[in-house]
């Protein structure tokens, strides 16, 4: 069984952060993991993102070209990884900063609004870890309980902001798993 | 120790500490900046010394120094600055110096780009610099390996008296992976005392002195000869491979170093359900070779296919392993770009089909 | 019972030099070794052989050497002293190889303040090669690769490199000497022995400059080339200390009033 996805958006945004954490999860749960992030120029203030692999076997390639998710945090994420969803995919859309939808028929698509429910959390940070809980809830390639831990050990050195980012994950994995069921 | 998620960077510098190498002398260049910023923080807490020197050029020749003292010492760069370090590893070879080299491969040639590439094949494997000499060429496919691989290298050099390369590509050095440090590992080799290292002359043992020059022309021959008998040594005992798949029937036998055999696994996976049996070959040791390996594995095969970031330049190789007896085919990416498994897939498929062209005999 | 007063220094190997006749390499060698055994450190001390006449350096001298690639003896240097801060590490190298291709290492050495010597012997030419035109070849000055003379409009002006590196901020200590005659030689090896000093007692990176002769491709006999030295090299090349690492910059030092050397500026 392997999860992969690609998670993009601005730099800022936190990204390749919640990758990280998700790998890390991942291998806390015993499981194979790999975190490719993009790099060159455009790290710049441009794009940034980050494949991660999770699978109950050594992971192969660390690069997808056909992700079985992708967490587009912008629109020029949306616009460039949208086309490139395996058939029967996931792709999670950040409608709080992207107005449109996704055309494709074959995939399943969650608008989530990350960056407004952060706002209504007073975590307006926070919108990663809304879409992190997305993805977790929609595809269960981690428990989200150990989420919570690595999101307690991420931020151990600044516990004033556990709570509101572990709010903003659950409220994000509720929507994951809503759009699911 | 417990598994930590780590850059291929920083495994790549965690993994020459825990070899107990306090020494790193390295330049900037992308994409491998985050193992001299590894070491730069990492090693003051050993008490080791980091320098960043004005160049290549420099920073290898200050491996030579700190080599011939006796010292692990180990350096870092990326294909141009390879180049520019080519003429101190020609002398630490000569010199029959123990250092561990990583080249995390850019794409090129000249400046080229920064993206990932195996464009230095040729560099690493058949010398790069002037004279008779071989470095031993280690290339990982994962973090974990290049981890494993770094500490090996250390005990490898030192055996041999011979510089090793850590040849990896920007995948390995920017990915993140689980890696493990064993705490109670052995040196793969046993290692004896280095009184051969210039350490000060107080009369106890002959004068150390760390030289590549020999103006006659016999005792250049002789210590030629005695360099290439070290590397038949190498050739006899160090070869390292491993193989996917072989214990089964295949059609086609891929053959594929570092990360791009980690995409070539995937279409293997994804061959297999659509019914395409294809078995693969890894070669770790790019010098040595595994020649012999690669013959055997080909034997069940109808067809060989070689993968690589480059122009095909293994394929030089694998001709010599199969000496003509099996057909060879070649996919490779270059510039930067990655090969995916879709893109190997097809390729397999279209050799079942017969519609892939042969690699020509130039 | 007699005393000696003249040996051969241990730090010497007791073999025949190469060198060619009028050449100052074998004074130098024997005042660097005199002043190894004076500090009684030859057994930490390493020493490293250039590429130029005195690539076999590493031959005569009682002590562990590198042989370093070509202008990269202060890279090696480094590469030693930070290994191992214990051991005492000197360069030798001449003009073409500290000055011209290994110029970039020469500078950053001195200016992350290694704590070496380099033994810079200047003759104003390459020697080994043949008599090519070196960076510190004097305007007009002929050579085999400027047949009528350096041309400064092409070649630019000699560099002087204890001065250039005495404009770095990082404490050192930077002299020029020449051993042409013996009262500079006396001069000379006091220069020295403040380098190593330096280094023994952990203080900063030491660089002696020193003139030297090199009749075989002056073309002129070893007498005349020391007249020679002192004529035309001198006044381009003043002589003295340059800097000291407590901060007291100052002038040169010339021994002699230098004069304008008549084929320069």
């Amino acid at each position: 069984m392997q999860n992969d996805v690609i998670m993009a958006g601005f730099g800022g945004q936190g990204i390749l952060l919640i990758g990280k954490m998700l790998a890390y999860t991942g291998m806390q749960e015993g499981l194979e993991v790999s975190w490719m992030p993009s790099y060159g120029p455009e790290m710049r203030g441009g794009t940034a993102n980050c494949t991660v692999v999770i699978s109950d076997r050594p992971v192969g390639s660390p690069v997808i070209q056909s992700p079985r998710a992708v967490v587009a945090m912008n629109l020029p994420s949306l616009d460039k990884f949208e086309p490139m969803v395996r058939k029967g995919g996931l792709l999670l859309i950040n409608s709080s900063l992207i107005d449109r939808s996704s055309t494709r028929d074959d995939i399943r698509i969650l608008l989530v609004p990350a960056n407004d429910i952060a706002m209504e959390l007073k975590n307006p940070r926070g919108g990663n870890m809304v879409a992190l809980g997305a993805y977790v809830g929609s595809s269960h390639a981690v428990p989200i309980d150990a989420v919570e831990r690595v999101v307690r050990e991420t931020f151990s050195s600044k516990p004033q902001v556990i709570d509101a980012n572990i709010a903003a994950l659950h409220r994000g994995y509720e929507l994951g798993e809503q759009a699911v069921a | 120790m417990a598994k930590k998620l780590m850059k291929g960077s920083e495994a790549i510098g965690e993994a020459a500490v825990q070899a107990g190498c306090k020494l790193f002398y390295g330049y900037p260049i992308t994409p491998q900046n985050e193992i001299p910023e590894y070491m730069s923080h990492r090693l003051p807490q050993i008490g080791g010394t980091f320098v960043q020197a004005e160049s290549e050029v420099s920073a290898s020749n200050m491996l030579y120094g700190a080599a011939g003292s006796g010292e692990r010492v180990m350096t870092s760069s990326s294909s141009p600055g390879i180049s520019l370090m080519t003429e101190a590893i020609s002398y630490m070879a000569g010199s029959e110096l123990p250092v561990v080299l990583v080249n995390i491969m850019r794409a090129g040639p000249g400046l080229g780009g920064i993206l990932p590439s195996q464009a230095d094949y040729f560099q690493a494997t058949k010398g790069g610099g002037h004279g008779d000499y071989r470095l031993l060429v280690l290339a990982p496919w994962s973090v974990q390996e290049a981890a494993d691989l770094v500490q090996d290298g250390f005990d490898l050099a030192d055996h041999y008296r011979n510089p090793v390369m850590i040849l990896g590509d920007g995948l390995i050095g920017q990915m993140m992976e689980p890696v493990e440090f064993h705490k109670d590992r052995k040196p793969i080799k046993e290692l004896k005392e280095k009184i051969w290292a210039a350490t000060g002359y107080d009369g106890t043992r002959p004068r150390a002195i760390i030289n590549s020059l020999f103006l006659d022309p016999a005792t250049l021959e002789k210590h030629n000869h005695k360099l290439q008998a070290k590397y038949a040594e190498m050739t006899r005992d160090e070869i390292r491979y491993e193989t996917y798949g072989t214990d089964k029937d295949y059609d086609i036998l891929i053959v594929a170093y570092g990360t791009v055999a980690r995409v070539c696994s995937t279409a293997m996976e994804d061959l297999e359900a659509d019914g395409i049996k294809a078995a693969m070959i890894r070669p770790i040791s790019l010098f040595p070779f595994p020649y012999e390996a690669i013959r055997k594995a080909a034997d069940k095969a109808d067809a060989v296919l070689v993968v690589e970031l480059s122009a095909g330049q293994m394929i030089e190789d694998v001709r010599l392993a199969l000496e003509g007896n099996k057909p060879i085919h070649f996919h490779g990416r270059m510039g930067g770009m990655l090969a995916s498994p879709e893109e190997v897939m097809e390729k397999v498929k279209e050799i079942k089909a017969g519609k892939s062209q042969e690699v020509s005999h130039v | 019972m007699s005393e000696a007063v003249f040996k051969n220094p241990g730090s010497l190997a007791d073999v025949q030099t190469h060198y060619c006749p009028g050449c100052t390499h074998g004074v130098i060698h024997r005042m660097v070794a005199e002043i190894v055994d004076e500090l009684g450190v030859k057994e930490r001390t390493i020493g490293i052989a250039p590429v130029g006449c005195a690539v076999l350096a590493y031959n005569y001298f009682n002590l562990d050497f590198h042989e370093a690639s070509h202008g990269r003896a202060p890279a090696v240097a480094t590469g030693i002293k930070r290994a191992r801060p214990d051991l005492m590490v000197f360069a030798y190298q001449g003009d073409g190889d500290l000055a011209s291709i290994g110029a970039a290492e020469i500078v950053h050495c001195a200016n992350r303040g290694e704590k070496v010597t380099v033994v810079f012997v200047n003759n104003a030419i390459y020697g080994m090669t043949g008599g090519q035109m070196a960076p510190t070849t004097l305007p007009g000055q002929i050579a085999t690769t400027c047949p009528t003379g350096r041309d400064t409009d092409l070649a630019g002006f000699p560099i002087r490199i204890a001065e250039m590196l005495s404009t770095l901020r990082t404490p050192a200590f930077i002299a020029r000497a020449s051993v042409h005659k013996p009262i500079y030689a006396v001069h000379a090896k006091q220069m020295l022995r403040e380098a190593f000093t330096y280094q023994k007692d952990d203080r900063c990176f030491s660089l002696v400059e020193i003139l030297s002769t090199c009749p075989t491709n002056w073309g002129i006999p070893p007498a005349e080339s020391t007249e020679w030295l002192e004529k035309n090299m001198i006044p381009y090349y003043p002589l003295g200390v340059f800097k000291r690492p407590d901060g007291e910059d100052r002038a040169p030092l010339p021994i002699r009033p230098a004069r304008r050397p008549h084929h320069a500026e």
